[in-house]
């Protein structure tokens, strides 16, 4: 059992945690991934680590409500204790020979851009941030973005907050006014990501992509996770999360995502009308 | 008083019945039926059985107290040599094995030695009320790297020798393949468990949520005070057939169809675990995996279940009785086909079709069989021009599995073989790094729960043989 040392609402939709998980704690870094079970009969789910601090033995991880997991994951308080937190898994983000990056977040993926943003800085990397939301009500982490950024830009959808319109827009006019970056890194959903490549892509500025499949093991095992990247068949839990975004085949990455849509438009309804009863 | 000539049938749930329920096909001897098979035995002196079987378990010796109606004697005699007497009785592949060796079999059927292991195993596990003895304890570590039948064994013999053993498993519940692979309906779960509780009672910890190579690395083990480290990581990376298709939605791995069902439970109504529920599905491949794979679409609801092996019955590598119970449950076989496309629903006009990218057919050749191979099985040769399309909406690949790369990833100094195996001595499963040894999958690649079994012994005994004149 792990303990949920500190939770926090971020916004509606989105929720903090800092998981007391000290052996995941001690190793854990940037780019690399959890899978975690709430309860005895729960499913296996992997979130990207949000953070970790290796003395008090957290890990953080930040989600959004979006299935049943997330749901019965959201329902627990501070204090209580969830059944399985096993981890990193997966391959770190690359840092190293990084001088000057742009890091591009969108939604929920700024949260697991952030530590990459921070790791990156904090080994004097000069870094440009650009994070979109929808709308000025889902914007999280904006302050933690600014103490880690040369420069901050913030899209949303509506122009509720920052800019409006979407990130390859501003990350279009940084490289085309000379913006010499090393590396872009983009953490978001996959069409955000496929965009974001695709205008890297003309200018030849070398893009890594953070990829959230499907999967239940976690260790290479089960083969739900498999993308196709340069033509070849990868396990983003072993091979990735991490990935060339030249070199992802996006469109069937997004069907693939979809697989299950059904089930968990099922799960949502079914959770809906639990805590409706709650409530009544 | 003339033997009788063939095995005592095994009491089974009714084909009709099973094939749309979880529990147990077999239901087993009852006390009659096992004491008459075992008088079936010639208690022959040679007793070419114990040869045939991988841990040598004293056949003749245990039937005899089951002639005698001593069935806890018969388990002790069988606990000697293997920790799973349950599970072994239940998926071993007998008629290949102790069986394949009877001297009654010569004429006759052999005896059902299986089905008598079996039996005394579950009596025990019924009727015996004491508590295993803790072992005295030496003082001495041990890890060991997955709790699969080679980790299981490996671990439950060092206990016994009074090592103080840590098992370290990835996954969220001890038993490995006994609990991601093999179905509730071959193993039911239960006896797994019951396996691994009895292990902690000689002193195992068990350890789960901890993947060696990440969470923590065999070197950090070390410096943690084990002294010797089995790996028995299993074959868990599956190979998939490089085919057009094959990341259309409804394409599993028999892996993770199968960990779904079984370890995550996707079979049950209240499950949060999805699994597609397929109307007709097609399991690419031969083996037991195939046959599990086929028999839970089965029972998840499927309507056709088609099994494609680009070889003849004759050649199928699953035990016996598992394709027969699958034949009797109606899974159809697809002999001398192999694949060449999977195909996909796409629908010109509507982009946003929500069938769109979701699998429809598979499109197979038709072969006839060529040469022998290197290891003498025919090879599958295929028909030019004789492809056609099973329609289907989920296909299965269960073509085989190779060593799982997270441990040789991230262990300096351990060498593998290119098949991705863990190189070891052969009758101690000693590898190239110092103190580490290692047996199962993890080194041969997918084979059997009864050789890894017998694997995780050599190494055991190895250990202890290194360790106690250190």
């Amino acid at each position: 059992m792990f303990k949920i040392a500190k939770k926090r609402e971020l916004n509606s939709t989105v929720t903090m945690m800092d998981i007391y998980a000290p052996q995941v704690a001690k190793k854990a870094e940037a780019g690399q991934f959890i899978i975690l079970r709430v309860d005895e009969d729960g499913e296996r789910i992997p979130l990207t680590v949000a953070g970790y601090d290796r003395i008090a033995g957290t890990v953080k991880i930040i989600f959004q409500i979006v299935g049943g997991t997330t749901m019965r994951l959201n329902a627990k308080a501070e204090g209580e204790y969830i059944e399985d937190f096993v981890g990193p898994l997966g391959c770190p983000t690359k840092t190293e020979e990084i001088k000057k990056v742009c890091i591009v977040g969108g939604g929920v993926g700024c949260a697991i851009a952030l530590p990459v943003a921070q790791k990156l800085k904090s080994l004097g990397a000069e870094v440009h941030s650009l994070i979109g939301f929808r709308n000025k009500d889902l914007v999280i982490l904006e302050d933690e973005f600014r103490a880690c950024s040369d420069k901050l830009i913030i899209m949303t959808d509506d122009g509720s907050c920052g800019r409006q319109g979407v990130v390859t827009a501003p990350l279009k006019e940084l490289i085309e006014s000379g913006e010499k970056y090393d590396e872009v890194i983009a953490i978001g959903p996959l069409v955000m990501m496929k965009f974001v490549a695709a205008t890297t892509k003309s200018y030849g500025v070398p893009t890594t992509v953070s990829m959230n499949p499907i999967m239940i093991d976690g260790t290479g095992m089960c083969g739900g996770c498999r993308l196709t990247v340069g033509g070849k068949t990868k396990f983003a839990c072993v091979d990735g999360p991490d990935f060339n975004g030249f070199e992802v085949d996006f469109d069937e990455a997004m069907a693939r995502a979809s697989a299950y849509a059904e089930f968990e438009k099922k799960e949502r309804e079914l959770n809906c009308n639990l805590f409706r009863k709650e409530v009544e | 008083m003339a033997v009788q000539p063939k095995k005592h049938e095994m009491p089974v749930q009714e084909a009709s019945v099973r094939a749309h329920n979880f529990k147990e096909v077999a239901i087993g001897y009852t006390e009659e039926i096992a004491v008459a098979e075992a008088q079936r035995c010639l208690n022959c002196k040679n007793r070419p059985c114990v040869e045939g079987c991988p841990v040598n378990i004293s056949i003749p010796e245990f039937i005899s107290k089951v002639k005698d109606r001593d069935f806890e004697g018969a388990y002790g005699i069988i606990s000697e040599s293997s920790s799973l007497p349950a599970v072994c009785g239940r998926v071993c592949p007998q008629e290949t094995q102790c069986e394949s060796k009877c001297t009654l079999g010569i004429k006759l059927e052999p005896v059902g030695i299986g089905r008598l292991e079996r039996f005394v195993a579950d009596w025990h596990n019924a009727n015996f009320v004491g508590e295993p003895e803790m072992p005295l304890q030496n003082g001495k570590k041990v890890a060991v790297i997955g709790s699969g039948p080679s980790g299981l064994t490996c671990a439950g013999d060092l206990a016994k020798k009074g090592y103080k053993v840590t098992v370290f498993e990835a996954l969220h519940l001890a038993g490995g393949v006994l609990v991601y692979g093999i179905p509730e309906f071959r193993l039911p779960k239960d006896i797994v468990k019951k396996e691994v509780e009895t292990l902690k009672k000689y002193g195992v910890d068990v350890e789960t949520n901890v993947v060696i190579g990440k969470t923590l690395t065999i070197d950090e083990l070390f410096e943690e005070g084990y002294e010797a480290v089995f790996v028995g990581s299993g074959a868990g990376l599956p190979r998939f057939m490089n085919i057009p298709g094959e990341s259309l939605k409804g394409v599993y791995s028999a892996n993770e169809f199968l960990t779904r069902a079984n370890l995550m439970k996707a079979y049950r109504e209240d499950s949060q675990t999805p699994i597609m529920k397929a109307k007709n599905v097609a399991v690419v491949g031969g083996g037991n995996v195939a046959m599990d794979a086929a028999r839970t679409a089965l029972r998840l609801g499927a309507e056709n279940v088609y099994i494609i092996y680009r070889r003849s019955m004759d050649e199928l590598p699953a035990r016996k009785e598992e394709v027969e119970h699958a034949q009797e449950e109606g899974i159809k076989f697809e002999i001398l086909r192999n694949p060449v496309e999977i195909i996909g629903h796409c629908n010109p006009d509507n982009g946003r079709d929500p069938l769109n990218g979701f699998v429809k057919g598979i499109k197979v050749i038709k072969c006839r069989l060529g040469e022998p191979d290197e290891k003498g099985r025919r090879r599958p040769v295929e028909i030019p021009g004789s492809e056609y399309v099973i329609d289907v909406d989920c296909v299965i690949i269960s073509i085989g599995t190779s060593p799982n790369p997270l441990i040789k990833n991230t262990t300096a100094g351990l060498h593998v073989n290119n098949h991705g195996g863990i190189i070891v001595e052969e009758g101690t499963g000693k590898t190239s790094k110092d103190g580490v040894y290692a047996g199962g999958d993890a080194v041969t690649g997918a084979a059997t729960v009864i050789l890894a079994m017998g694997a995780g012994k050599t190494a055991a005994k190895a250990i202890d043989e290194a360790l106690s004149h250190k």
